[in-house]
């Protein structure tokens, strides 16, 4: 076994050389501005500049909207498919991984000819319609993790016990979903939560499209203008990725664990 | 007396400060059918992990058929084991499994055939050649399991608690065919389990471990009747213990509860005025004074179960209480809570536990 | 009171996805076959035949291929170093969660960074060039490039790969290691007649699940290589934005051809994994 480990411990090394030599350089070159030393310069030019402040809040506000919106969709659904409706469950599963079946771009193209000005659901034909388009856009990409999530969590807390232990109580449909079942649930929603952060802080293509001052266009209008700041916001962007994820981790150690055996 | 067949000499096995097995030593004979028998952590699958390779002693060695295997690899031993999990591979069917070691040794196709089909003849699940083993029951995979072992005709069978992932149904029919299939090819095996019944109901010899030593090495009837220490004594069977003061250390007389009870002989070491544990199997004890039964004491009932063909009754003899088993009678009621009632036993069947 | 309920729960979840999933694509997939008159029509999908369209697809299963393959393969063998190789415990936590971190950290950021480590001022260019003396774009490497662009998504395919497939290595059982040594195997036997076997229908799954996100993605490519490397989502972007050419259907009729290959690509990775947790159940 001394060979296997030997080889081990190389390919590790070569992998983390891989991952790490990008961070790294990243960091370097943000580091570049000031001819002939290390600062942070990049750094304060871009924080301080109105239009990250603005991309960067619209894009804040539209994944609170999202993550809103993801929640008021699954989390009924998802209780609602555990306790009474296991047969719709096939379906659901394939609507969840539908978006990561179709591309981004193909779901805003559909968008754009759908709900254009001359449809009968002119999304575009206002600002807070396309703004709207472009949350309910995000809440489809996140679609997928959202429902993993909050249906893992649902089925560690095995909600059809605990609702017919509330209801033998006494509890009307208000009170077990608000004191029991969301309760319990509220981490499993917070992980789907920032993962979902995460995916719209970052998402290009939609926001793109629909010509949206997010985050997204921004940082590829930058790239394209400048040098070391993009360099800045990549960094910027990784630990606001780190962040969300782990967020999620620590969460998950305060998650109720179930004795029994998921169903 | 010819040499053992497989001989574990002054095995012991340590993992850093901890010493999980502590001087080991036991000889079987060809053809014997050995348990290991003792609670979760005495060592019992330390051992047969050493003699399959998988673990290597700490100091001592494992002797088989006269050749020093101590040092060998596992696919170098030759030896068949069977998990508790049944490890089945499952990209495989039943025939590819059982036929594994044969393939790997390289035999002609057309023998492993007819050894396969010969072994599931054996466990009696010839239809099942072509199924997957996701596709059978626990039990099912189990027996497979074991045609998987012995068809490469191994020297040694080692069962890791093979029956303690199944129903107890399965457990009692499967130990049995794993008896009769073992005296059937004269297979030396060594069998690991918790279950004492398992152990006293299909082994020519059981070695009751604890604590990473053996206790006692006898067949069962020496184990259960004649327990060498009081580990063994509580851990195999039910047991009825008495606190009793000695009287009379040369006469071999003791007090339990202000009555007299004689007990000749057994009595090596103890003075009078010394506190003893004294110990009765269930079956030893009979309500009422019976012919052959020399000893008895007086207690009250405290519970009577009816269990059907059996009743079982609880009788208080000071601060102890003893329980006993009584047939039931068609025309006699079973005895009352609160009765007073008299329970007597032979002398020769008392244990004093040290 | 209970029928109404639970279907009122979970109608808002049906509205949703198909108003703004199912109806979208499907209205799509509708003009891909209709023509400017509304009649049905196989025009769009024929004209899918012309060069720079069969180019862009061509393209993008070229880079979709070649980071998937080296993508599965890397992160394989990064996967059974971490769970097999001895290595110790934190190692395994902490590359997991790198994993999760940098399987999600793809976009302009990812092609960025790319440009800060291989750019023709990049630290690892500037480094290979003045300590090894190794000028890589003098041999004609270039990170805007085809093989650019496959080793800036190997960024996110390894990870996704070393995420999906530990589970996989997880559940090959320590049992049938030691059955097959107590059955006289060695190493290398067992593994050509158990693992390879058991594992390598997650492993093809796995790979097309990372050519099907590939191929869709786009932001990192527009970021990194801009329209100079034609692919087909960036084709397809021009198309949305200006409509470049000249025809609306077309457009539609390259969305359908992209979802007909993410689809399929999707079908054989459930197809796979089906199959492979039939046999480890």
């Amino acid at each position: 076994m001394k060979a296997g480990r030997f080889w081990a411990w190389v390919v590790f090394a070569l992998g983390a050389a891989y991952f790490f030599i990008p961070l790294i350089a990243t960091v370097e070159f943000s580091m570049r501005m000031r001819r002939g030393a290390y600062s942070f310069d990049a750094y304060k030019v871009v924080l301080g500049d109105a239009r990250f402040q603005a991309t960067f809040g619209y894009s804040v506000l539209a994944a609170v909207f999202t993550i809103i919106l993801g929640v008021l969709i699954v989390v009924p659904a998802a209780y609602w498919i555990r306790l009474r409706l296991p047969q719709l469950r096939p379906i659901v599963e394939f609507i969840t991984l539908l978006p990561l079946v179709i591309p981004a771009i193909v779901i805003v193209f559909g968008y754009i000819r759908m709900y254009g000005s001359n449809s009968p659901l002119p999304f575009l034909a206002t600002d807070t319609g396309t703004n709207a388009l472009l949350v309910i856009g995000y809440a489809t990409l996140s679609l997928p993790y959202m429902y993993r999530a909050v249906d893992t969590g649902l089925r560690t807390i095995d909600v059809r016990t605990l609702t017919e232990a509330a209801q033998i109580l006494g509890a009307g449909w208000g009170t077990i979903v608000t004191r029991v079942i969301l309760p319990n649930v509220l981490i499993a929603v917070l992980s789907g939560a920032f993962l979902t952060f995460a995916i719209v802080i970052g998402e290009f293509t939609m926001a793109s499209l629909l010509n949206r001052p997010a985050f997204g266009p921004y940082l590829q209008n930058i790239g394209a203008n400048r040098a070391y700041e993009p360099a800045a916001l990549a960094i910027i962007a990784f630990a606001i990725t780190w962040g969300c994820m782990s967020l999620i981790q620590i969460l998950s150690r305060f998650a109720p664990k179930s004795a029994n055996r998921p169903n | 007396m010819a040499d053992p067949f497989l001989s574990i000499q002054h095995v012991r096995k340590s993992f850093g400060a901890t010493t999980v097995v502590e001087d080991f030593n036991l000889d079987v004979e060809r053809g014997e059918f050995v348990s290991f028998l003792g609670p979760s952590g005495c060592g019992k699958t330390t051992v047969l992990r050493m003699v399959a390779g998988f673990e290597e002693p700490s100091a001592g060695k494992i002797v088989v058929g006269g050749k020093d295997i101590t040092r060998l690899k596992p696919n170098q031993r030759n030896v068949g084991m069977v998990f508790q999990a049944y490890a089945l591979f499952p990209n495989l069917t039943v025939a590819q499994n059982i036929g594994f070691g044969l393939k790997v040794a390289g035999m002609p196709k057309a023998e492993i055939d007819a050894r396969v089909t010969e072994m599931l003849g054996i466990i009696k699940l010839p239809q099942m050649a072509d199924r997957y083993p996701y596709q059978l029951s626990g039990g099912q995979q189990q027996r497979i399991a074991l045609a998987r072992a012995i068809a490469p005709k191994p020297k040694l069978l080692l069962l890791d608690e093979p029956l303690s992932a199944l129903d107890a149904k399965v457990r009692v029919s499967l130990r049995e065919e794993i008896r009769s299939i073992q005296k059937k090819l004269g297979i030396t095996t060594i069998f690991v389990t918790h279950d004492q019944e398992e152990a006293l109901s299909i082994s020519d010899r059981i070695a009751v471990m604890y604590g990473g030593k053996a206790e006692q090495v006898g067949t069962p009837f020496e184990i259960y009747n004649r327990p060498a220490t009081k580990f063994v004594a509580n851990f195999v069977g039910t047991l009825n213990v008495l606190e009793g003061t000695v009287t009379d250390a040369a006469a071999g007389t003791v007090r339990v509860n202000s009555e007299q009870v004689s007990l000749k002989g057994k009595l090596n070491g103890s003075k009078s005025g010394d506190t003893l544990s004294l110990a009765l199997r269930p079956e030893a004890i009979s309500l009422g004074r019976q012919p052959g039964r020399d000893s008895s004491l007086s207690g009250e009932i405290s519970e009577v179960h009816f269990l059907g063909s059996v009743i079982r009754v609880r009788v208080g003899i000071g601060g102890n209480t003893v329980s006993l088993d009584t047939f039931n009678s068609p025309a006699t009621p079973p005895p009352a809570v609160g009765e007073k009632a008299e329970i007597s036993f032979s002398s020769d069947d008392m244990l004093v536990l040290h | 009171m209970r029928l109404p309920t639970q279907w009122l729960g979970v109608a808002p979840f049906f509205i949703f996805a198909i108003m703004f999933l199912i109806l979208p694509t499907l209205y799509l997939m509708l003009g891909a076959f209709q023509n400017d008159a509304g009649e049905f029509t196989l025009e769009n999908i024929v004209a899918l035949a012309q060069p720079s369209i069969v180019a862009a697809y061509w393209i993008s299963i070229k880079v979709s291929l070649a980071s998937s393959l080296i993508g599965a393969f890397a992160g394989l063998a990064i996967a059974i170093a971490i769970v097999r190789g001895g290595l110790p415990d934190w190692i395994r936590s902490a590359t997991l969660t790198f994993s999760g971190v940098a399987s999600n950290f793809a976009g302009v950021p990812l092609a960025f960074a790319f440009l800060a480590t291989l750019g023709r001022l990049g630290l690892a260019t500037v480094i290979l060039n003045t300590l090894f003396g190794l000028n890589i774009y003098a041999h004609g490497f270039n990170i805007l490039s085809f093989w650019g662009l496959t080793l800036t998504y190997v960024y996110f395919q390894i990870p996704l790969m070393v995420v999906i497939i530990v589970p996989a290595i997880d559940g090959l059982k320590k049992e049938w290691g030691e059955a097959a040594a107590t059955l006289g195997a060695t190493m290398s036997q067992y593994w050509r007649m158990v693992v390879i076997p058991v594992i390598w229908p997650s492993f093809l799954g796995t790979v097309i699940l990372l050519f099907a996100n590939a191929f869709g993605a786009i932001a990192t490519a527009y970021a990194l290589t801009g329209s100079s490397l034609n692919i087909v989502p960036i084709l397809l972007y021009a198309q949305i934005r200006g409509d470049v050419l000249h025809n609306a259907h077309l457009g539609y009729a390259i969305a359908f051809g992209m979802i007909l290959i993410t689809g399929l690509a999707n079908v054989f990775y459930i197809w796979f994994r089906t199959r492979s947790e039939r046999w480890l159940k």
